[in-house]
């Protein structure tokens, strides 16, 4: 049904829903930040919102590298294995005498090569992503454990420590670093070639490929990407605690980055969403986690409240924008 | 418009002042439609005029503005109820047919109204009520048959089943034809009349004019939201229907003017030898600047498959393309692309089209990666000017470059893959059905394009299935056979492309150059 009206209608329907779908979320993130200030009275004080925003960081940088990997309809499972053996490294080699400083760019480097060998195996083997990020979710812990012999690993006089604790004109690091990669991300996304590669592919890869984009090697920047951002996350949970345990840390952190993904409006097959949605989705994952402790919420209860947000959330994100969008 | 037999049967179908509105958009004006038990009622009109809007609001997937009803065989039935719709007899079948490929014949038959026992499917009982039904419209497929495994015209007819197990009595087919092959359209057409003779209406939209012809009894129109009127079969005629469609004449349509044969022009492209040793054997063929080369045959012949062997989108096994002399070492789209090959799919949306993504980035996204960007970094100026140069001289009709494709029309929407092509500077240009699922309107446009572009020096190649399309356009039409190149017909200065001539090489009755 095209007539130049119903276009003039579609402009501004698209223009509105395009502003609501980054928009998104923002309302329930303020709502509960209020409720939980209500309920608690000192949510909103500047000294938990730096603990929020601090435990949001992690996550936020390891959910910028899934929207990417969602974008293009892919999914990256081994994020937090790749998180574990980057941090296990960095505490590592941050052990060696004079050059502990190299830790950063070994961590990182390990996420990188991780991200690597999942895209290629992606893309030019053309398995399924989640297949294959499952299989690096399994190996990469194991070697995360092999990597310190299955204990921890200590660092008290850690030279990037300021990285997890310190903070510039006030702000945390860990909340700088998670903002420098949505911006970057955003760059990259909405400002490069690369970006709309990555939504045309996300879109349509048959129809990306007839237009003569290289699909493959968009994967594979997608998930190199992802375990990049896996390695820089890795630097953080080490610099924040000193430490790392390639069996315990971070269990479970693709399941929250997912989440932070999907809650932030992402399309699940790809094509749709943004990286400021991200943002948004994973602030409201740390104001749940913090804002139920402060309320005084058992461990126990706490999972099951996050999880039923995150439907209840999604099924309203849903039910909006369908209702905004029937023509 | 003919009241005597109008009056003399109680029609099963009255749409009474059909309207719908979105928005600030009026879609339907007052539109009403009778159909009577045992009739081809078609629906025509230009994309956009109105007739998927009219059929949702049939089917119970749209609820009509106040004031408007729909009565079967005299009752108002519940408007806005796709269930309620089913049950009173009305079955749409979309132009995407909505089978479950997974499923088989019986399974799809009755999805969502499955015999059952306690709730535990009873699969004798389905393949018992399917069997009659199948038999009925003469399908030699079993019931237990995968659908993935059936051609898109036994998919089609299982489309039909489905709506003969809930008993319909007012069928619509939107466009059933776009994708089956002449004897499965033909195979319709016998299914079309037995459902006639059993008293069931069938509403048929199409935009082919012979399937008009040969099924109608009555044509309906639609043009810009509103009814335009009615004709028997006894007063059909193509001018007419046009006229009453567009508000034009058919004359103005194909336009090319045959200037000299290009016989003495220099040869582009020459393709020789391509094949990939399962649907397409050693086809040569060149093409010559400033002509426009038709490639006909049936569907299924190897048009498609050969074209996109010659732009890389497949593996060929053997076989050369050399571009002004210069022999390609094509691996893949980007090469052709490159070297100056184009290529429009013949699946705009399935294989062409970015739905979610702006005209100005469908536009430019062949492009970005050179023209359009500095250092990989976009240069939106750059684009937006070029997509708004392009919508300019193609009459894209959107007021903005900035809106989503997916929400133009067909042909619209044909005209911005076509623009995305012109951005990459193509010597050599194939268009894998142009015109499909385009109205009238887009489609002379898309023929003055195509005369614009081989008058500029393009090399243009047109594949089509539209016989009177493709004499009206090319120079000169190769005609595939499974998978060869089975005959050329040339226009001469006195004696256009014959239609004769292509049907029997295509069809095999006659062999090698006309």
């Amino acid at each position: 049904m095209t007539s130049t009206s119903t276009d003039q209608t579609n402009v501004s329907k698209a223009k509105f829903r395009s502003t609501l779908t980054a928009l998104g979320m923002l309302p329930v993130l303020v709502i509960l930040a209020i409720g939980f200030h209500l309920l608690s009275g000192r949510f909103l004080s500047v000294n938990n919102l730096s603990i929020v925003t601090q435990q949001a960081s992690i996550n936020t940088v390891l959910a910028a590298g899934m929207t990417f990997v969602i974008l293009t309809g892919g999914i990256d499972l081994s994020v937090g294995s790749i998180l574990a053996a980057s941090a296990m490294v960095g505490v590592i080699v941050s052990l060696w005498p004079d050059i502990g400083m190299l830790g950063i760019p070994a961590a990182i480097g390990v996420g990188l090569a991780c991200g690597v060998i999942n895209g290629v195996i992606i893309s030019f083997l053309k398995l399924p992503p989640f297949i294959v990020t499952l299989g690096s979710l399994t190996a990469m812990r194991g070697i995360a454990r092999l990597l310190g012999n299955d204990t921890t690993v200590f660092n008290a006089d850690l030279p990037f420590d300021f990285i997890g604790n310190g903070s510039l004109f006030g702000i945390p690091w860990l909340a700088i670093i998670a903002l420098a990669t949505i911006v970057i991300s955003w760059f990259i996304l909405k400002r490069t070639v690369l970006g709309t590669w990555i939504y045309a592919v996300g879109g349509n890869a048959e129809a990306a490929r007839l237009t003569g984009i290289k699909v493959p090697l968009v994967l594979l920047f997608v998930y190199s990407m992802s375990g990049l951002l896996a390695g820089v996350g890795g630097v953080m949970s080490a610099a924040r605690l000193y430490a790392a345990n390639g069996l315990q840390l971070g269990q479970s952190y693709e399941l929250d980055a997912i989440a932070a993904v999907i809650l932030g409006g992402t399309s699940f097959v790809g094509g749709v969403g943004s990286i400021w949605g991200t943002l948004i989705g994973a602030l409201i994952i740390a104001v749940l986690s913090n804002g139920l402790i402060l309320v005084g919420v058992s461990d126990i209860w706490q999972y099951i409240i996050k999880g039923l947000v995150i439907i209840v959330a999604v099924a309203l994100d849903r039910y909006r924008l369908k209702g905004l969008s029937r023509t | 418009m003919s009241e005597a037999i109008t009056q003399s049967r109680i029609p099963v179908l009255e749409m009474r002042n059909i309207s719908k509105t979105f928005a600030s958009t009026k879609a339907l004006t007052n539109v009403s439609l009778t159909a009577f038990a045992g009739e081809v009622h078609a629906l025509m009109g230009e994309n956009g005029a109105g007739k998927s809007t009219l059929m949702k609001v049939l089917s119970g997937a749209y609820v009509a503005d106040q004031g408007g009803t729909v009565l079967v065989e005299g009752k108002p039935i519940v408007a806005g109820d796709p269930i309620k719709a089913k049950a009173n007899g009305i079955s749409v079948i979309y132009q995407e047919l909505s089978l479950a490929p997974n499923l088989t014949v019986a399974q799809n038959m009755f999805l969502g109204a499955e015999p059952s026992n306690w709730g535990v499917v009873d699969k004798a009982a389905a393949r018992a009520r399917a069997e009659p039904i199948l038999k009925q419209l003469g399908i030699n497929f079993g019931p237990s048959q995968l659908v993935a495994t059936l051609s898109l015209g036994e998919r089609q007819m299982v489309e039909i089943a489905r709506a003969l197990t809930t008993n319909a009595k007012i069928i619509v087919m939107d466009e059933p034809t776009t994708s089956l092959t002449s004897r499965e359209t033909d195979r319709l057409f016998e299914v079309i009349a037995g459902l006639k003779a059993r008293g069931i209406a069938i509403i048929y939209i199409s935009h082919r004019m012979e399937e008009i012809y040969a099924l109608a009894d009555r044509v309906s129109v639609l043009r810009d939201s509103a009814y335009v009127g009615t004709l028997e079969r006894a007063e059909l005629s193509a001018e007419k229907l046009v006229s009453m469609m567009v508000g034009r004449d058919l004359s103005s349509f194909y336009k090319k003017e045959h200037g000299a044969p290009h016989q003495a022009a220099r040869t582009v492209m020459s393709v020789r030898d391509m094949a990939d040793g399962y649907r397409v054997h050693g086809c040569s063929f060149d093409a010559k600047a400033g002509e426009v080369l038709g490639i006909a045959g049936l569907v299924g012949s190897g048009r498609t498959e050969l074209a996109r062997l010659v732009f890389g989108a497949d593996r060929k096994m053997s076989g050369s393309v050399t571009l002004e002399g210069r022999e390609l070492a094509i691996a893949g789209p980007r090469d052709a692309m490159d070297a100056g090959i184009a290529y429009l799919t013949e699946d705009r949306k399935g294989l062409g089209l970015f739905l979610d993504m702006t005209i100005n980035e469908n536009i430019n996204i062949g492009i970005i990666g050179r023209d359009a960007s500095r250092g990989g970094i976009l240069n939106f100026v750059a684009a937006k000017e070029r997509a708004t140069r392009a919508i300019k001289s193609l009459s894209i009709r959107t007021p903005s470059a900035s809106i989503n494709v997916g929400a133009l029309s067909g042909g619209n929407q044909q005209k911005a893959l076509i623009a995305r092509l012109l951005e990459t500077k193509p010597k050599v240009i194939i268009l894998d059905e142009p015109t499909r699922g385009v109205d009238v309107g887009a489609k002379s446009e898309i023929y003055r394009i195509i005369d614009e572009l081989a008058g500029s020096g393009i090399a243009v190649v047109v594949i089509s299935s539209d016989l009177p399309e493709i004499i009206g356009i090319a120079d000169r039409v190769l005609v595939m056979r499974e998978g060869r190149i089975a005959g050329e017909v040339l226009a001469s200065s006195d004696q256009p492309i014959s239609q004769e001539a292509i049907m029997a090489f295509s069809t095999g009755s006659a062999s090698k150059v006309a």
